[in-house]
């Protein structure tokens, strides 16, 4: 059978960086199990459409999981109660009959809200920016097949690479670490024989640009691999934290 | 009537290119600096377009509407990538691919177009793997393949199922190091609203800042669109939310020709519909079919058991059930192309024989794949797009078939261009889905990636050099330049007539019932009665949104209502020219079905005789019926088949 629920929604809005924020309190009715969150917001946006006032901002693009906009603390989890998925994957089956529902942006001094649940993690374009490359031109490259690399290290390298980017990591972390986000990207390119030549000096510039950027320290909690939407394991940490030790020792 | 020149280079097939590079004018590396170059959108065609130009040394101004260039649609594809590598010593080559591509196309792509994609696309192969792209890999340490829908070899490479996303953070993370060498400039958030026209030539763009609201201009000395296909005409499609098709509208209306505007890609595996709230619906990954069977009951009253919940799927025996792909195309099997599948399902649940309580659904069945390869085997491959079926669903692919319909997917149609992927109007090229050069009717899995890439890193790079090295003495244009000021005018009014309207419907109320429409009467099978009607019909949603639609807030500050009413008022336009063209085609050819054209066993019926063209249409002024003009397809190298999948 259909799952029918009725919900109360607490909803953060927030005009603007500078506004101050409060709680707007929601009720919606009739809801299907088998709408997605995002869906369900569409549903209370359009009421609200209708009531003459201002729908709920809130980041979403693909819908699928993948593309890493949507964002959301939802009851005090980001991409809400269930594992390994994003927001948008995230149906209103895992919530019952009368349930009241907190919705809240990222909440991280990188990540300013910039309105309602939508916020700016430009911050994490600019760790990329510093370094999170492999210094290559478009053309003049070798053959595909001129350097095998052992299966399990490609597999290693695509777990890392997995990360979509949505700053789930950060908005767990009592911190705001970005620890999780820059260690998948390091372990990555670190885990290829093509990236190796940089890794050290790629390390010592993702690292700085993140402390600059204003998140904070890792003290391994293991928050950000809980929530993680797409399962990036902590042992990333523990490998940028190798590399950059090596980057240490050799200045 | 205009005459169009494809500007095609001489000699033979393999030739073409390497001429056209031989002789093309280049700008030298100082000049490059002097030179701007707007890029517009960075999915896999535009950040690896910015990129590399922004590594020959121009200066490259780079747009996205989303908060980050990582987060373009292209990032969405699974499957994966086709190079002409040969790696499996299966018999590939350039020139079978090509092949493949122009056949898959259903023999409506330009020869010389293909032919070039095929020949860069080993290319892509090295670039990626250069860039980090942790490509799949047997465990000998070289790069695995797989084989995909339409062709008879194993030719794509594929990193698990989220090949795309690899592939644009690759292009993502080349695009990252020019902007931190000052190279690009990044602009996010910022939707481009009009190009800029200066004596005859692209010199520009208005966007609007999406957080401020405020409407900027930006000057160039070429315009590069990459902004991707027109789905979302459909409102339900796989593209993502803020896919749309208001570029390729703008670029029409002042002068670019939009060609095959009816040629939509339906996607054979994406899970079914369930609700009226939907907001969109997601693709299995096509490379399902290599181990998945499809199948429907054989018998019309298990179907009707199923649908009303009195029967499972797991409990109908083998000899009651119809696998229907493998019966009708023997040699293909559960591998044809995806216009074939996707007209095969809809004629089983036409016919009675649908699943799911809709009915509108067909089986994709692993059992055997996991007796065969074992569960660890299917898990290595599919993990992830199981996983993704079962959150979405709550059933889990593992112990039952899972439920897959068609659903559009991608657009072959969009903005003409040249051999050199410029449009009609000088200094203004358009790249990957974007235009709509190499896929002819209908696009072979795994070359849409592949597409883009070219583009990107392989084609425009070269031939925007022929285009530009005339230019090197044009200074750099003031935004204060009365063309920049009269488009800027023009923008501001058409948001404030939106605006004023005050209406009772919301955005999305319109663009569902528009994608109603186009999905019941310019969907997978059109008739000439349906396509009247579909024109008719979309006459009156035009009127009721611009006379019915409701706006809240300003539009000076951020406003998703706003943009979402921006881009629906394109794809109503958008709608009316795919029916007009769909109408205009009396044939059947790939995607494009018209039921009146069909063979005695239900095949698309092609008409090389009348319509061997490119359809392209000329914007003659609001609500004017716009020109019809042919670039006439000439076949020099490849032979005209029916295509034939069944032996």
């Amino acid at each position: 059978m259909e799952k029918i629920i009725n919900i109360t929604l607490k909803v953060w809005r927030q005009k603007g960086p500078k506004a101050k924020g409060y709680f707007e309190t929601y009720q919606l009715n009739e809801i299907s199990g088998d709408t997605s969150f995002l869906e369900m917001l569409d549903i209370l946006n359009e009421q609200l459409i209708h009531q003459g006032k201002e729908p709920i901002v809130f980041d979403n693009d693909c819908r699928e999981g993948i593309c890493g906009m949507c964002s959301l603390y939802i009851n005090g989890h980001p991409h809400g109660p269930d594992d390994l998925i994003t927001t948008c994957q995230l149906h209103m089956r895992h919530f019952n009959d009368g349930d009241t529902i907190t919705v809240e942006p990222w909440r991280s001094a990188a990540f300013p809200v910039v309105r309602d649940l939508m916020v700016d993690r430009k911050a994490f374009d600019k760790i990329i920016q510093a370094g999170g490359y492999i210094s290559v031109n478009t053309g003049g490259v070798p053959d595909a097949n001129a350097i095998p690399i052992s299966k399990m290290d490609a597999d290693e390298a695509m777990d890392s690479a997995s990360c979509i980017g949505c700053g789930a990591c950060v908005a767990a972390c009592k911190n705001g670490s970005a620890m999780l986000f820059v260690s998948a990207k390091v372990s990555q390119l670190a885990l290829l024989p093509q990236g190796r030549i940089e890794a050290k000096a790629r390390a010592k510039a993702m690292i700085a640009k993140m402390d600059e950027l204003g998140f904070g320290n890792c003290t391994n909690t293991r928050a950000c691999e809980l929530e993680c939407p797409k399962g990036v394991s902590i042992s990333n940490i523990a490998r940028l934290n190798r590399q950059f030790l090596k980057a240490k020792f050799s200045d | 009537m205009t005459k169009l020149d494809a500007r095609i280079p001489n000699g033979s097939l393999a030739e073409k290119w390497t001429n056209y590079k031989d002789h093309q004018k280049l700008v030298n590396p100082a000049n490059k600096r002097r030179l701007d170059i707007i890029v517009v959108g960075t999915g896999l065609a535009g950040a690896s377009a910015a990129a590399s130009l922004g590594e020959l040394g121009f200066n490259v101004l780079n747009f996205c509407i989303q908060d980050s260039p990582r987060r373009a649609h292209s990032i969405a594809a699974q499957g994966g990538i086709n190079a002409a590598k040969n790696y499996q010593n299966d018999g590939d080559s350039v020139y079978r691919l090509f092949y493949d591509t122009i056949k898959g196309g259903d023999y409506r792509a330009r020869e010389a177009n293909v032919y070039r994609l095929a020949e860069v696309s080993n290319n892509i192969i090295d670039q990626c793997v250069a860039q980090g792209v942790p490509f799949a890999r047997e465990y000998g340490g070289l790069l695995d393949n797989r084989s995909f829908g339409g062709a008879q070899v194993s030719r794509t490479f594929y990193a698990k199922g989220q090949t795309g996303q690899q592939l644009l953070l690759g292009a993502y993370s080349a695009l990252s190091r020019q902007i931190q060498k000052g190279t690009v400039k990044m602009y996010t958030r910022y939707e481009m609203l009009d190009i800029v026209i200066i004596e005859g030539r692209a010199r520009g763009i208005i966007a609007r800042n999406l957080i401020t609201g405020k409407i900027e201009r930006f000057s160039a000395h070429a315009v590069v669109i990459g902004s991707g296909g027109y789905g979302n005409t459909y409102f339900l499609s796989t593209n993502a939310m803020n896919s749309n098709g208001s570029v390729a509208m703008q670029v029409y209306r002042k002068g670019a020709l939009f060609a095959n505007p009816s040629f939509a890609q339906i996607h054979p595996t994406c899970i079914p519909v369930h609700g009226d709230y939907q907001s969109k619906l997601t693709l299995m990954s096509e490379s399902l079919r290599n181990d998945g069977r499809i199948w429907t009951p054989l018998k019309k009253e298990d179907a009707e058991a199923i649908r009303a919940g009195r029967l499972k799927p797991t409990q109908i025996p083998e000899e009651d059930r119809d696998y229907y792909l493998e019966r009708r195309y023997p040699a293909f099997g559960n591998l044809v192309p995806r216009d074939v599948a996707s007209r095969a399902a809809k004629e089983r649940c036409d016919a009675g024989y649908g699943v799911a309580n809709t009915g509108l659904a067909v089986y994709l069945d692993f059992s055997d794949a996991i007796n065969r390869l074992g569960l660890k085997t299917v898990e290595d491959r599919y993990g992830n797009l199981f996983q993704m079926y079962e959150k979405i669903t709550d059933d889990n692919p593992y112990e039952t078939p899972m439920m897959i319909y068609p659903a559009i997917h991608y657009t072959m149609g969009g903005i003409w261009v040249d051999y050199e992927l410029m449009t009609t109007i000088p200094g203004c090229f358009a790249i990957g889905e974007a235009n709509f050069s190499d896929h002819g009717a209908n696009r072979l899995g795994a070359s849409a990636l592949m597409q883009g890439l070219a583009d990107g890193y392989f084609v425009l790079p070269y031939t925007i050099q022929n285009y530009l090295a005339d230019q090197i003495r044009v200074p750099r244009f003031s935004v204060d330049l009365p063309e920049f000021v009269e488009a800027e005018n023009a923008v501001t009014e058409r948001i404030a007539r939106l605006m004023s309207i005050k209406g009772k419907r919301t955005v999305d109320s319109i663009h569902r019932e528009l994608g109603t429409i186009m999905w019941e009467d310019v969907g997978m099978g059109r008739t000439k009665e349906s396509l009247t009607t579909a024109l008719t019909k979309l006459k009156a949603v035009k009127k009721e949104f611009w006379t019915n639609v409701f706006i809240p807030g300003s539009a000076n500050t951020l406003n998703t209502e706003l943009e979402k009413a921006l881009r629906v008022a394109d794809f109503i336009e958008i709608g009316q020219l795919m029916a007009l063209d769909a109408l205009d085609r009396n044939e059947s050819c790939g995607g494009h079905f018209r039921e009146e054209y069909q063979t005695p066993e239900g095949e698309a019926l092609r008409d090389d005789e009348n319509f061997s063209y490119v359809a392209c249409w000329e914007y003659k002024g609001e609500d004017q019926e716009p020109e019809f003009i042919k670039e006439p397809l000439d076949y020099e190298f490849v032979e005209r088949q029916q295509r034939n999948y069944k032996s």
